[in-house]
């Protein structure tokens, strides 16, 4: 399948029918995740309504991981097989994971203030995943710096993997770190005891959130080769 | 150095179709040529024409974009050449002296060594901060990398830039005594250095 | 030889007194920005001198490679005998004798200032020389990365300090005395992997630089 792609004509035609299909599948589940998480799913018996924000924060901090290690795999492939598709696939990923990770983050602020009295609270998941978006930003930010859109990407990609390398250390020595200053937390977000009924809704908000970042990384995909096209069309242009 | 031909006669440097672009921009396609020892190929071609690209393809650091560069009888083709570029690859703060030492360790040079500064016209400045250099005595300084270790294949880009006609003549001199010793030059030039070419490679379309 | 080399070149660029210089004025803003109190010293001081630190090996990893690539000396470096790995662990090392170590023995007279307890000065100057080393193992590629990219300073900062959290929480743990046992365990593991993961990745940025 991977290899069958891999020609961007063909990529091209797979994504021109797959990425709205990704849209759709993803309008779907947001229109049944939604109403089911925040209106028909029951309150925790501790934390009460707040408890709802877990199915937009959970999904987003799965899925900016999830997106990393995409990111990751489109990156060896892009450095090892010098594969153009890998590299543009790996680059229009990444903003869909800062957001995702900045969801995460945000919604674990607002979650916060009810639950730990703070809006941000120095939470070992939470810092993990702040050092998990600034990746991110130096990522985006070496992709425009360097001029040459070839040479960026692998860059990029050296950094993206040197990142993958790095990132269970930091959650590593984040999580010593954290038992190490707050020994008892109020409440750690996910976690082994979910309710069952809390089940369905968590796993429908994480299939919308894939579903969207598939739309979104293809479309994106779509995009940058379509600019290529362009700018090599003026290239031969301005060279005849 | 001191044996006549010290490298094989057979052919040194064959290059087969090749295409280079850069920026997305194809500069030349289906490039094919062959060196064989004691030969002097000159590249001409308008600025922006890849001769350039074709020198650093050709000394492994620009990955062409199709077709094969082969170094016959080399297991390692980085070991068996000597690449002078546009700039001097050199530090502001070291002396001219501390230079030469440290290529001769780079590249290595044979035991018993010596600084050949005299052979390059900067006899007596081995103690000299590069910064005080003038370009052109900064160009002969890098040229001296040529002789510190000897390699069989010498890629050359605008050798004599910066470098006046005593410099320019040095430069040709240098080069046909490599080549009677068997080694290969390929040079890009703007005027003919001296020695004459035994093939002259335009480059661009 | 290239490390003698590389040494001789920090060294003689003033570039041991900039950084050093720079870590004693941050650490003098530390008791200014919190008051002389001592008790809020004692337990905020010493770690600070890790993110002082920190600071000031990032300041001198923009012009590492940057230089090497603009001046054409990074072509040589590709047409030498030795692995372009080795070169770069060599710049390393001398990057940690010209920077590193100076640093982390400056780190006793700052951790004094701010009120560390004198019996723990020697663990901490160990444990800055080995964060020293971690945080230039990253450093490497980080200033790989970004040596084609003018004014990339910023650039490398932003790409570089998610990845210090490590050696700074393990580094500020031995500061406090906390774990230290531990902490320094992992810490020299840190440094370890630094040094021999650091240059494979940075030697591989640096050939695409070269192109």
């Amino acid at each position: 399948m991977l290899s069958y792609l891999a020609n961007p004509q063909r990529f091209m035609g797979f994504s021109a029918w797959a990425a709205p299909l990704f849209a759709v599948l993803a309008f779907v589940l947001f229109a049944v995740g939604l109403p089911w998480a925040l209106f028909y799913s029951p309150a925790d018996y501790q934390q009460g309504e707040t408890v709802r924000i877990m199915y937009v924060h959970v999904p987003a901090a799965w899925w900016a991981m999830g997106v990393y290690a995409f990111m990751g795999g489109a990156s060896f492939v892009g450095l090892v097989w010098r594969h153009v598709l890998a590299d543009i696939a790996a680059r229009a990923a990444a903003p869909v994971g800062a957001v995702f990770a900045g969801v995460c983050l945000v919604t674990g602020s607002l979650w916060g203030a009810p639950t730990w009295g703070t809006w941000w609270e120095w939470d070992g998941r939470l810092t993990s995943m702040l050092a998990l978006f600034i990746i991110y930003l130096g990522y985006l930010a070496l992709w425009s710096a360097v001029e040459d859109e070839e040479k960026a990407a692998r860059l990029a990609a050296i950094l993206c993997l040197v990142g993958l390398i790095n990132l269970p250390i930091i959650k590593f020595s984040v999580d010593w770190w954290s038992t190490l200053h707050q020994p008892a937390s109020i409440m750690r977000s996910g976690g082994s005891a979910i309710d069952p009924s809390m089940m369905g809704p968590l796993l429908t908000m994480a299939g919308a959130f894939l579903a969207l970042f598939g739309a979104l990384t293809l479309y994106n995909m779509r995009a940058a080769i379509f600019r290529r096209r362009v700018e090599a069309a003026e290239l031969r242009g301005a060279g005849a | 150095m001191s044996a006549a031909r010290p490298f094989q006669d057979k052919p040194a440097l064959r290059v087969d179709g090749l295409s280079i672009a850069r920026g997305g921009r194809v500069l030349f396609e289906n490039m094919s040529f062959a060196a064989s020892a004691g030969e002097f190929v000159e590249l001409r071609g308008a600025n922006g024409a890849g001769k350039t690209s074709l020198l650093r393809a050709l000394a492994g650091f620009l990955k062409p974009r199709a077709g094969r560069i082969e170094f016959d009888g080399e297991d390692e083709p980085a070991l068996a050449l000597h690449f002078i570029g546009h700039t001097n690859g050199l530090k502001p703060n070291v002396s001219a002296r501390a230079h030469i030492t440290y290529w001769a360790g780079l590249f290595g040079a044979p035991p018993g060594w010596d600084i050949p500064l005299q052979s390059v016209g900067l006899a007596g400045m081995s103690e000299r901060l590069t910064r005080t250099l003038s370009q052109g005595q900064a160009r002969r300084l890098a040229l001296t990398r040529l002789l510190v270790a000897p390699r069989k294949i010498w890629l050359l880009d605008e050798p004599a830039a910066a470098l006046d006609d005593a410099g320019r003549a040095m430069v040709g001199d240098l080069i046909a005594a490599h080549c009677k010793q068997g080694g290969v030059v390929v040079a890009a030039v703007h005027e003919p250095l001296g020695p004459a070419p035994s093939q002259t490679l335009t480059v661009g379309s | 030889m290239t490390f003698r080399r590389d040494l001789a070149l920090m060294w003689g660029g003033g570039g041991v007194l900039a950084p050093l210089g720079f870590f004693l004025g941050a650490t003098m803003l530390v008791p200014l920005a919190m008051g002389p109190e001592r008790a809020l010293l004692q337990s905020a001081g010493p770690p600070l001198v890790w993110i002082a630190a920190a600071l000031a090996v990032l300041a001198t990893l923009e012009r590492l490679f940057q230089a090497d690539l603009e001046d054409g000396s990074l072509e040589q470096t590709l047409l030498s005998r030795a692995p372009l790995e080795a070169l770069v662990l060599a710049k390393g090392l001398a990057l940690w004798c010209a920077v590193g170590l100076p640093l982390a023995l400056a780190g006793a007279p700052a951790a004094i200032a701010l009120q560390a307890p004198v019996e723990r000065i020697g663990v901490i100057v160990v444990s800055l020389g080995l964060g020293m080393a971690a945080f230039i193992g990253v450093g490497l590629v980080g200033a790989a990365v970004t040596a084609g990219v003018k004014r990339g300073g910023v650039l490398i900062a932003l790409i570089v300090l998610p990845f210090f959290a490590p050696p700074i929480i393990f580094g500020s743990a031995v500061a406090a005395g906390e774990q230290v046992g531990a902490a320094l365990a992992i810490l020299t593991g840190c440094a370890l992997a630094a040094l021999a993961l650091g240059p494979i990745a940075a030697a591989a940025a640096l050939r695409l630089q070269a192109e």
